[in-house]
């Protein structure tokens, strides 16, 4: 029954988790680049984001198409509602990355600082993207929860590493000053990611539930 | 308390069982549709609220059916009853005679015979059913040459002619195009400031749109029964989510 749509709805969920794919790549890029100082690999990611940018498009389609075709109700409603929620975030997330890529082509220069501790919150935000789409394919609640819960995790490290940057300003009267607001900046763009991964979990919760945590009901 | 309220209701036609322990309060001035796949009982019970069954060899009834608390089934006149409850068929059935004497036929029969208070009645009743309009100069002409979609608000003009205070509508737009869908759809949305209806539906669609609660049923059962908007976002049971995204058996 409805083979139809369930083929059409496997093609959203492929969709999605190619657009996730990206996302994630994007980040891995941008943190790459980072510690290499690399200008191509920035590029690079800069435009990965119009290839983002282009996939919300096609889902953004698809997902009119599906509500126009076969008004669906219940769980396909959520599922096609959250969808079209969900791409709103990982849109920003590949606008976020290319924010990081322009500070890295703008500075011209290397790191400051040691930035593996920025390393690890990119590898976190980076799960937290991967396992929120994960989630909504899999139509795993606990994951999703999961995902919300690592959002504590990234803003604790967004704070140590901000409270590491200005102690070292401080340190260094002031050298290197440009480079490391530069650092928060993109460890602020990381952060925020954080937060659009929380975002998407908590529509794969509704999709599950019918209830968003922020009083929407469906 | 609900308008009507239907408690255990068992019915069954000789040995078959069409309606099982049916438990279900129909609330006033709310348009109450029933939905499911066909054979489910939705049409049966329907029909037992205005006692449309008892002319059914070998159906029995048990339970009970409250009208504003009353029981249909023990002392209450089945012509009065009927008058109460006004019934709207799927395919329009005009009577074969003059718009004018179709709206009359019903008040007539209850002992109205001057002609000012007739077509008082007349026209009060097309303009509740939005047809006065298209059929003010066509009054003595015969229903028969209308179009379906006027002919089925004919048909409702005509159960409102009596002045029901529940109408009936077993699946009213199945046989009208789009445009006359809407129009029934809107009309049932005014009338139910006034009335309340109960509608059996093969259109979800038209659930969803105009109706206030749904009950889904299955085999003879009523498996979930909310407002609509619940049911139709979190049905609670699965059968539910199973027949509304299609996927039934």
């Amino acid at each position: 029954m409805r083979s139809r749509f369930d083929e059409q709805l496997e093609l959203l969920e492929e969709m999605l988790t190619r657009m996730g794919e990206l996302c994630e790549v994007a980040i891995a890029k941008a943190t790459r680049a980072l510690e290499e100082g690399s200008q191509k690999q920035a590029q690079a990611i800069i435009e990965a984001d119009e290839e983002i940018d282009q996939m919300e498009k096609d889902v953004e389609r698809l997902c009119l198409k599906l509500l126009l075709q076969q008004q669906p109700v219940a769980k396909d409603l959520r599922r096609i509602s959250a969808a079209l929620k969900m791409i709103t975030d990982m849109e920003r997330i590949g606008d976020q990355t290319a924010d990081i890529a322009e500070i890295i082509i703008s500075s011209k220069q290397s790191a400051a600082t040691d930035i593996k501790q920025i390393g690890t919150m990119a590898d976190a935000v980076s799960k937290m993207v991967r396992d929120s789409v994960h989630a909504y394919v899999t139509k795993d609640l606990e994951l999703a929860k999961h995902v919300m819960e690592a959002d504590d995790y990234v803003d604790n490290l967004f704070d140590t590493i901000r409270d590491e940057l200005v102690e070292y300003i401080r340190a260094e009267k002031g050298e290197h000053g440009n480079r490391i607001f530069d650092q928060i900046m993109v460890t602020k763009y990381l952060e925020r990611i954080g937060d659009h991964a929380t975002n998407i979990a908590e529509w794969v919760e509704f999709s599950i539930t019918g209830v968003h945590r922020d009083g929407a009901n469906l | 308390m609900g308008k009507i309220e239907i408690k255990n209701l068992d019915l069954f036609y000789d040995d078959f069982q069409a309606l099982k322990s049916v438990n279900l309060d129909v609330e006033a001035n709310k348009i109450t549709a029933f939905i499911g796949p066909s054979g489910c009982g939705k049409s049966t019970l329907l029909k037992s609220i205005n006692r449309m069954n008892d002319l059914v060899e070998g159906c029995r009834i048990e339970g009970e059916i409250l009208l504003d608390n009353e029981n249909i089934f023990r002392g209450m006149d089945v012509n009065l009853l009927r008058k109460r409850v006004g019934m709207v068929f799927q395919k329009p059935n005009p009577f074969p005679m003059s718009v004018y004497d179709n709206i009359a036929f019903g008040p007539r029969t209850h002992g109205v015979r001057a002609k000012s208070k007739l077509d008082d009645i007349v026209e009060k009743s097309l303009r509740s059913a939005a047809i006065w309009e298209e059929c003010k100069d066509r009054l003595k002409k015969s229903a028969l040459g209308m179009s379906g979609g006027q002919q089925q608000r004919l048909c409702i003009a005509r159960a409102l002619a009596v002045e029901p205070e529940v109408l009936l509508m077993d699946e009213p737009t199945s046989a009208l195009d789009p445009i006359s869908t809407s129009k029934i759809e809107d009309l049932a949305l005014e009338l139910k400031n006034d009335y309340t209806i109960v509608m059996v539906t093969h259109n979800m669609q038209q659930a969803v749109r105009i109706s206030d609660n749904t009950a889904f049923f299955l085999l003879g059962e009523v498996i979930e029964y909310n407002q609509t908007e619940k049911l139709f976002s979190i049905p609670s049971d699965k059968r539910t989510e199973d027949y509304i995204t299609g996927r039934f058996g």
